[in-house]
């Protein structure tokens, strides 16, 4: 029998109206009950599992709270300490025991729940952070049931993977934007409404992507550097010659990875006199380009090589979901970004591109 | 027309589809029975290895068997009569008259025959090639495509024939077209060896002049676009993309599968452009889909007609002939002369309808359209297309029910099911990609009585009443067609069988239990 695992952390949301732009600070519990605050965790939680609840009888366990009403079982530690140990403690005991993890947090939350995630059970976000720059968040509370309702009864329990990140709240405080491209988690597929209208379900985003990934490499020229970004997609492209890192900035040239996991400082040194291509995707949920996971492709960087050509590859079905119709590009330096910005073509796939505005 | 839906449950107990547990044919099979049975048939003499060893696997059954099982069959689907606003797809009325013309008139022909004995055909076809061209601004017109793509598929291929004839097409290499373009355009493109470079919808609800000269270049082959969108949008600044597009030496093609709304109120070539496509089977009331195979009328200025398709039916004088001897033609990109009853059809609907007809149809298709708009704003939970955009919608807009579908649970997929129960066929929601979500596309066209529209809008209202008072209901949906909902089967290439060979294949084992 289909199990779902119901995580809620009751600290979610609460350092937004406090204006700490996060909560991931040790004290924020006790803090936000000397202000009265309360969570609306629970209530979101609530929200998602009634929409569940109209699709799926499956027994949902819940922890280290229990949503609004009574429509989960208690699961997980019994003494509370009220930090994120007890989110850790919760995902270990669902180890095995559940099919999917919902959870209603932001993107902390979303990260301790990949550090207790040993054994990779697939997560799903209902909306309830400050932070909110990963991919694992469904756009509401309810469309967060739906899915997880359509996962369960899934025979074939299909998944993708997508980035975790998570901005540096100290460095936000400051107003300073940093955000860090943490791992990635397997999610429920969304192909809501493919199985009825067989129309919609007629494009294949990953075989398409596959193609533009091959086409590429078929035509990275031999002298040049290529710097390639972070994220699912680039380790693909970083797969078809040879390896590289998920979540780091590699280099490449001449057919082969170079470089590994670099920072700023060696990307600096490598490219000195060298003629050079930088390779992104867009990172997130966010549609950003430069500035979130990959500040190691610094401005410095990017000036050193000579404002070299950038290559962005990304799905078009990721770029149809955008709202506004645009990207985003943040360096931290305002004069480089508004050079950067304009219209940009952006790989969709083999012999395809869709031209898409960039903001800085 | 149709009776109100207020009347639908006093006066009537709804609609029910049949549902006969019908075999398929292959399963109908009584050994020895028979429709008409020819005692002294002779059998075939047929040269060395091409006689069969062993007989075909057919269904025996007599022509009563057969005549039951189709009547049952045509019972359990909605009968393609009941209101239909299928946008993008401009449903009409197919007249009657034109099936029998054409079998009167062509029945008898065959494309190999001398010209001499096919002068009538010829006629029309050059006839009708004069009379789009008066439509249009071009300058001839061939009706081999087998439908829009396949247009849309000639145009990339005489693209390609008219810069490679110029030393250019190893520069060229890039067609551009726009997001809300027909998917056939990019995919015939890159079918065509071209890069697709798609542009992107901005604040007016087309792309901005600006976006269009980023990618515009000395690699541009051409632009495909179709004006207006699926939204019901008009480019206004379409005179000046043509003109950018012109200036960097691409070619400018109009995909007209949107005409309905603009017959007579424009001509593609006074825009600039340099072809378009026409579907008889759609905007020029040839029947589409089940009811016939569809023709993707293409037309050309002067400079490109060298490249089209042959043969072209050449007026000498007071005869006509079959021009094959064209050394720059791309070829053919269908069998003969395309199809030529479903040509037949659509020039008997363009004469019976005339100039001032069409102009009338295109003026009834905004106006519908715009009533529809207007209903619809005031159906809970719908909203439009580019809310923020107050141009003028033509002939179709997208609508969307996200907020039906945040507040109840309730999809689109849902709600167009449930709708089925009512009569209404299945709606078309949106090409890819799904930039509206939840979205689906009403055109009334010329046909549709307002009593019609009225009752497509009332059921549409009425699910959605039901929606937020029984979602159940919806969800559940259709309950009285003849199959239900579809199971995950279609997700499960081990499953499902479009061939009795193939269901065979898969479902061995469970036939031999049975």
């Amino acid at each position: 029998m289909s199990r779902l695992g119901l995580i809620i952390n009751p600290v979610a949301g609460l350092g937004g109206a406090m204006g700490r732009k996060g909560s991931d600070e040790t004290d924020i519990a006790q803090r936000a009950t000397a202000e009265g605050r309360v969570s609306q965790a629970p209530h979101r939680a609530a929200r998602a599992l009634a929409a569940f609840r109209a699709q799926s009888d499956a027994p949902v366990l819940a922890g280290p709270v229990l949503p609004d009403g009574d429509a989960a079982q208690a699961f997980g530690p019994g003494a509370l300490t009220q930090t994120a140990k007890d989110t850790l403690a919760t995902v270990q005991a669902m180890q095995g025991q559940v099919d999917l993890i919902l959870f209603a947090g932001g993107d902390g939350t979303a990260r301790d729940i990949c550090a207790a995630n040993e054994t990779g059970i697939p997560i799903l976000g209902i909306p309830s952070g400050v932070k909110m720059q990963s991919g694992v968040f469904a756009r509401s509370p309810e469309r967060a049931g739906r899915l997880s309702a359509a996962f369960l009864a899934d025979p074939r329990r299909r998944t993708e993977m997508v980035e975790i990140l998570d901005l540096d709240e100290a460095a936000r405080r400051d107003g300073r934007l940093s955000a860090q491209l943490y791992t990635v988690a397997r999610t429920a597929l969304d192909r809501q409404g493919a199985r009825q209208n067989p129309k919609a379900g007629s494009t294949d985003p990953v075989g398409d992507l596959d193609a533009a990934l091959a086409a590429y490499v078929a035509e990275m020229e031999p002298d040049t550097l290529y710097i390639l970004g972070p994220g699912t997609t680039m380790k693909a492209l970083k797969d078809r010659l040879g390896g590289g890192s998920l979540l780091g900035v590699d280099l490449a040239e001449g057919g082969r990875l170079t470089g590994i996991d670099l920072d700023d400082t060696a990307l600096l040194a490598r490219v000195r006199g060298r003629r050079v291509r930088v390779v992104l995707t867009v990172v997130g949920g966010q549609g950003f380009l430069l500035g979130r996971g990959n500040q190691q492709i610094s401005s410095q960087v990017l000036r050193a090589a000579g404002l070299p050509p950038i290559d962005v590859i990304c799905g078009a079905e990721k770029l149809a979901g955008l709202t506004p119709q645009e990207l985003t590009i943040d360096t931290g330096d305002p004069t480089l970004d508004g050079t950067l910005a304009g219209y940009w073509p952006v790989i969709t796939g083999a012999g395809r591109k869709q031209v898409v505005r960039v903001v800085a | 027309m149709t009776a109100p839906i207020k009347d639908f449950a006093k006066r009537s107990n709804g609609y029910r589809a049949a549902k006969w547990s019908e075999p398929v044919v292959m399963q109908m099979t009584g050994t020895g029975r028979r429709g008409v049975v020819f005692e002294d048939a002779p059998a075939p003499a047929l040269p060395g290895k091409s006689a069969r060893k062993a007989a075909p696997a057919l269904p025996e059954v007599t022509e009563h068997d057969a005549l039951r099982h189709y009547l049952h069959l045509s019972q359990m689907t909605l009968g393609m009569m009941g209101i239909s606003l299928f946008g993008t797809c401009t449903m009409k009325y197919n007249p009657r008259i034109g099936e029998r013309a054409s079998l009167d008139h062509l029945r008898g022909l065959h494309p190999l025959q001398e010209a001499e004995t096919l002068q009538g055909v010829l006629e029309m076809y050059d006839n009708f090639s004069d009379f789009l061209c008066e439509v249009s601004g071009m300058d001839q017109f061939v009706f081999q495509a087998g439908g829009g793509a396949d247009a849309a598929y000639t145009h990339a291929c005489v693209t390609r024939a008219y810069h490679a004839s110029r030393g250019e097409l190893q520069q060229r290499d890039q067609i551009i077209t726009t997001i809300q373009t027909h998917p056939c355009s990019p995919a015939t493109a890159n079918t065509a060896g071209f890069e697709v470079i798609t542009l992107s919808l901005e604040e007016n609800g087309y792309p901005s002049i600006e976006q269009l000269k980023s990618v515009v270049g000395p690699r541009t082959a051409a632009l495909m676009v179709n004006n207006p969108d699926d939204m019901g949008i008009y480019n206004p600044d379409i005179k000046e993309w043509v003109r950018i597009v012109h200036e960097a030496g691409g070619l400018c093609f109009y995909d007209h599968a949107n005409f309905n709304g603009v017959m007579t109120r424009l001509r593609a070539r006074e825009l600039g452009f340099d072809a378009c496509m026409y579907m008889l089977h759609k905007t020029f009331g040839a029947p589409k889909g089940g009811g016939g195979p569809a023709v993707g009328a293409y037309g050309c200025a002067e400079h490109l007609v060298p490249f089209l398709p042959g043969p072209v039916v050449v007026k000498d004088g007071g005869s006509y002939r079959l021009d094959a001897d064209r050394p720059q033609s791309i070829g053919r990109v269908r069998e003969f002369w395309g199809n030529a009853p479903q040509v037949l059809k659509a020039y008997a609907w363009a004469r019976a309808m005339g100039a001032e007809g069409l102009r009338e149809a295109a003026d009834i298709s905004v106006l519908s359209n715009n009533y529809m708009d207007w209903r619809l704003a005031q159906v809970r939970g719908v909203s439009r297309s580019n809310p923020g955009i107050d141009a003028p919608r033509m002939e179709m807009t997208r609508h969307s029910v996200e907020q039906v579908t945040e507040e109840t649970g309730c999809s689109i997929f849902d709600i167009s099911m449930r709708m089925t129960d009512f009569g209404i066929d299945a709606l078309w929601l949106s090409h890819e990609p799904f930039l509206v979500p939840e979205p689906f596309t009403p055109e009334a066209g010329e046909l549709w009585s307002k009593e019609d529209i009225d009752y497509w809008i009332d059921v549409l209202e009425h699910v959605i009443g039901e929606a937020y008072a029984d979602p159940e209901i919806v969800k559940t949906a259709p309950h009285n067609a003849a199959i239900h909902q579809l199971t995950s089967a279609l997700d499960e290439p081990d499953v499902w069988a479009t061939t009795w060979r193939a269901y065979e294949r898969k479902h061995r084992k469970q036939m031999a239990a049975e």
